[in-house]
């Protein structure tokens, strides 16, 4: 582990202005539409301060914060995904020739993004993307160009929202790797650590001294006392037997009888990759592109093909959607698809809460 | 270079086969992509309509010939249907190829038997002209195709030339005869009782999730092992790089695990609708 070091806050604005003049465009939680989303940070006024985030099943709300800590709001629907796998980009020009056409590949002109406040539960996820779309059979280029360059400055969580349950899913509250600096926040200053070479070569541009011993125990009970105090849990034992298992258990019924298949849950998902490719032709018939744009297993055309629809019903689909999650995913990249982030929850319209529908499987199961 | 990248062929023949289904023939343009390209025996491409979208299709030609490929197309929704227009000289797009393809080698040296049902049978009938290609190296060939009605038999006169074959037994079923049907009635199952083959044959299956259900629960009576049954599965194939997620079979991707699958693999899954 690389030494501790103090950093004040003032000394922030300084961490913001340096990664600007290096050339990243620095993005961080800020205020948007009464929630907090990654955007851009020219200075700490920028970030969303002084508020905190009230989370329920269906329901978010942005209240005064308490604590007087620049990283109070936990999170929004917003992770970094969409920075990395894009909601809507063009993968290939295709021309109308002479004879024929010419296919043209589209590199995203994607700036180098740098992130202040990215939590445990977000780098756990993002590792997941990169499982998927940089380290399978495919590499995903688009991705990669999107994905490589970026730094990363996490704030180890020391509060949670009722909605967190990453302690179950051991992903947080402290972010372990996958960062390039990491803050805990106390009352005065944070205690900085750095996780990659080119967080600690940026940690040096900062002037900083060693943490003292105190700040250091003081920035562990804080990480530890979030974690105590989360509320939500699941109970990951042996689950991908008991989901297999339980596919025709009688809840996927009842939990279809709430979800409206709107595809939220998997919108807000930081892990979920599901995607489409569709052409958008020219006016003039000349060109068409051919366009990426994210789909959600709720759709009721994911399992179409001519004549069949293998997952016709809102039970097949949730049921799809929750055992890949946290049963398939694992078999297929070695972790499960769940960081316990919590968004799911808090942006289902009707408060869908998939750790309630495990507990209620795991209580009730009709297999054995 | 991303995965979905894609590269034009010429069209250089055309076939009907029966009114809405078609084999076309293409090659690469480039050179060097032409040259570059191999592929095995059941595998597919992505095949792309200008300013209309991409399906899966299966390659039926001969793998031992890869400058030229030939797909057989039919005509099912809005992306077949403008690919049934594609003439001689048009020039499409194409990338691949993807999946796992027929357990070619592994079936060597064994009897083979081959079960198809319904009209999803052109990855089949590549496989089939496969093994005649290289007839000595494999035993005894027991082709059975069921249909529902004696309209939906497709290739009559393939099948009257393979029962001609040394070595190889036909046995057809239609569900829904009509007096013209001298085969057998019924579903593909009812086959079973003339099909006389050694616990060692490899079977190779392509049809309805139920056919291949039945008739994998048929084949264990006769001492036929779950890992020698293979099933060619068929899901929602938009990307064929394992990354779309749109072909996911509970942990399996068949777009990239499969589509062909031994019933070993699959047997907790199959029979369960909706996953």
């Amino acid at each position: 582990m690389t030494e501790s070091l103090h950093m004040p806050k003032a000394v922030l604005g300084d961490l913001i202005a340096i990664l600007w003049s290096e050339g990243f465009k620095v993005l961080g939680p800020v205020v948007r539409d009464g929630a907090v989303a990654f955007d851009e940070v020219r200075k700490v006024s920028d970030l969303a301060t002084g508020i905190r985030d009230a989370q329920e099943p269906g329901r978010y709300r942005l209240v005064p914060g308490t604590s007087g800590e620049i990283f109070e709001v936990v999170n929004g629907a917003g992770s970094l995904k969409p920075f990395f796998f894009a909601a809507d980009e063009t993968l290939l020009e295709v021309t109308r020739e002479q004879r024929g056409f010419k296919v043209t590949e589209v590199v995203p002109a994607a700036p180098r993004l740098a992130f202040i406040g990215v939590r445990a539960c977000d780098l756990a996820a993002l590792a997941i993307q990169d499982r998927i779309f940089l380290h399978d059979r495919f590499r995903d280029t688009h991705y990669q160009t999107r994905r490589q360059d970026a730094f990363l400055v996490a704030v180890n969580c020391t509060r949670s929202a009722s909605t967190c349950f990453c302690v179950s899913m051991k992903t947080g509250p402290e972010a372990t790797s996958g960062y390039d600096l990491s803050l805990t926040e106390l009352e005065q200053g944070f205690v900085m650590r750095s996780g990659s070479a080119a967080g600690e070569a940026l940690a040096a541009r900062l002037g900083l001294g060693a943490a003292q011993h105190d700040e250091i125990v003081s920035a562990k009970a804080r990480i530890d006392g979030c974690a105590t105090g989360m509320q939500r849990r699941l109970d990951t034992a042996d689950l991908p037997r008991l989901l297999y298992d339980e596919v025709e258990n009688p809840r996927w019924k009842d939990v279809a009888s709430r979800c409206l298949s709107c595809t939220n849950c998997t919108m807000v998902c930081p892990s979920c990759f599901c995607h489409t490719v569709v052409d958008q032709e020219e006016i003039d018939g000349n060109m068409s592109r051919r366009v990426r744009k994210w789909d959600s297993c709720f759709s009721l055309e994911h399992a179409h093909i001519h004549g069949i629809n293998f997952r016709p019903k809102i039970e097949n689909r949730y049921r799809q959607w929750l055992t890949h999650k946290l049963a398939s995913w694992i078999d297929q990249f070695g972790t499960s698809g769940c960081v316990g982030c919590g968004r799911c929850i808090t942006w289902c319209p009707v408060g869908i809460d998939l750790t309630e529908e495990v507990a209620a499987i795991r209580e009730r199961p009709v297999k054995g | 270079m991303t995965p979905y990248s894609l590269y034009p062929a010429r069209i250089s023949a055309r076939r009907t086969e029966t009114a809405g289904i078609y084999t076309f023939t293409m090659r690469f343009v480039d050179e060097e992509v032409r040259r570059a390209y191999r592929f095995k025996a059941g595998q597919f491409n992505m095949l792309y309509a200008f300013g209309v979208g991409e399906v899966p299709i299966s390659i039926v030609s001969d793998p031992a010939a890869p400058e030229s490929l030939e797909h057989t197309i039919r005509t099912a929704g809005r992306v077949t249907g403008v690919m049934a227009g594609w003439k001689v000289g048009d020039v499409v797009g194409v990338r691949g190829p993807y999946g796992n393809g027929w357990p070619v080698e592994e079936a060597r040296g064994r009897d083979v038997v081959i079960i198809t049902g319904g009209l999803g049978c052109a990855p089949v009938v590549g496989l089939i002209n496969y093994i005649f290609r290289r007839r000595d190296q494999y035993g005894e060939l027991h082709i059975l195709h069921g249909v529902k009605t004696p309209n939906d038999l497709l290739y009559r006169e393939r099948f009257d030339e393979w029962r001609r074959a040394p070595r190889t037994k036909v046995y057809l079923t239609a569900d829904q005869p009509d007096r013209s049907w001298h085969y057998k009635i019924g579903v593909v199952t009812e086959l079973f009782d003339e099909l006389r083959v050694p616990p060692s044959s490899t079977v190779m299956m392509c049809g309805p999730e139920m056919m291949m259900r039945f008739a994998a629960h048929a084949l264990r009576q006769k001492g036929i092992g779950d890992e020698a049954i293979y099933l060619s599965m068929e899901r929602r194939m938009e990307c064929a790089v394992g990354l779309c997620g749109h072909c996911q079979y509970r942990e399996h991707f068949v777009c990239k695990d499969g589509p062909v699958f031994s019933y070993r693999t699959l047997r907790e899954l199959f029979g369960t609708s909706g996953i």
